[in-house]
């Protein structure tokens, strides 16, 4: 399929446009680098809000690549791309919750515990 | 000005549609779609179990164990930190890779190819497997490392390193098995006629496993 003809054809055409073997392999050594570069921060040694936003971002990076190409995630259609992405939104959510739970744990166990 | 028919749907306008016709909502097979169901289920299983670690390890009021030391290793007398990890981060990435260019194969109907680049996955997922019964017996077994306690610290360390480990383990070790399934399918025919869609799905999941071994390596190992 050409350029031009994609608006045309992209309905039933999407499932057989998979990616090719160069893009694989580019993607493929990008992940090698990537996580070459987030052992790096455990290697040198970073500390405190570098070394977490670092980490996150080595992360983000990987886990986007992955799903992106390897899992085909760009090439499927924009309904099951918001269907599958609109729920994970909970995740975020419970986390808030958790984080203000352990803060409480927290300092219940220094306060009532002796640490 | 241009006609309404030939002009492509936006973005918004194309979910609409997609949404609210009296037809198919997703445009893919029920074997995809379905596991892409499955997947999300178990991205929300391991998100329970990496925000309880996340929850467990703010609440500890012991010294979290250092996760650089526990995982080092000592090569040719140099003590390496999370050297392991390390290399089961390696052999995971090659082993999606390998199942990538498989689908890509098993699209262009080159069975031979796709099999044994399947076997390749497959191999490398028992490789991991094998790397991580090297790295609990290391734990349990040297370090005194058990759910209940351990020497270096937090006491909760054990409890959740067993658990989501072994739980992502256990995901690996299902995946080898069905990759080999459905290798051996592939090689014996049985898609000839239904198509090799089923390699895609196959991948899908390896991909998942691998993907979450990213959060796991970068919460867990590196945090």
């Amino acid at each position: 399929m050409t350029e031009h003809s994609q608006d045309q054809s992209q309905e039933h055409d999407q499932e057989h446009d998979h990616p090719s073997v160069a893009l694989y392999l580019k993607v493929w050594i990008l992940l090698f680098i990537i996580s070459a570069l987030s052992y790096m921060v455990d290697i040198i040694d970073f500390q405190g809000m570098l070394r977490w936003s670092l980490i996150i971002i080595f992360m983000i990076l990987k886990a986007g690549l992955i799903m992106a190409v390897f899992m085909h995630f760009s090439w499927e259609s924009k309904t099951l791309k918001v269907a599958l992405l609109v729920p994970t939104f909970a995740i975020p959510v419970f986390m808030l919750f958790m984080i203000i739970e352990a803060n409480y744990t927290f300092v219940n166990r220094m306060l009532h515990m002796g640490g | 000005m241009t006609s309404q028919s030939n002009k492509p749907l936006g973005y918004w306008q194309k979910m609409v549609v997609d949404w609210s016709a009296d037809k198919e909502t997703f445009q893919v097979s029920w074997g995809k779609l379905m596991m892409w169901i499955f997947l999300v289920g178990d991205t929300f299983i391991f998100s329970i179990f990496l925000i309880a670690y996340m929850k467990v390890r703010m609440s500890a009021t012991a010294e979290w164990p250092s996760t650089s030391d526990v995982f080092a290793l000592e090569m040719f007398g140099v003590y390496v930190p999370l050297l392991l990890i390390a290399i089961m981060t390696f052999i995971l990435i090659t082993s999606s890779g390998t199942m990538a260019m498989a689908v890509n194969y098993a699209y262009q109907g080159k069975k031979k190819v796709t099999f044994w680049l399947m076997m390749a996955t497959a191999f490398l997922g028992l490789v991991f497997v094998g790397f991580q019964v090297f790295e609990w017996t290391k734990l349990i077994v040297d370090y005194g490392i058990r759910p209940w306690g351990n020497p270096f610290g937090a006491e909760q360390f054990g409890a959740i390193f067993f658990m989501i480990t072994g739980f992502h383990g256990l995901h690996v070790t299902g995946g080898v098995i069905y990759i080999f399934v459905v290798a051996l399918k592939v090689r014996r025919g049985d898609y000839d006629k239904r198509g090799f869609q089923i390699v895609e799905i196959t991948g899908l999941y390896w991909h998942f496993v691998d993907l979450v071994w990213v959060f796991i390596f970068a919460f867990f190992y590196l945090w």
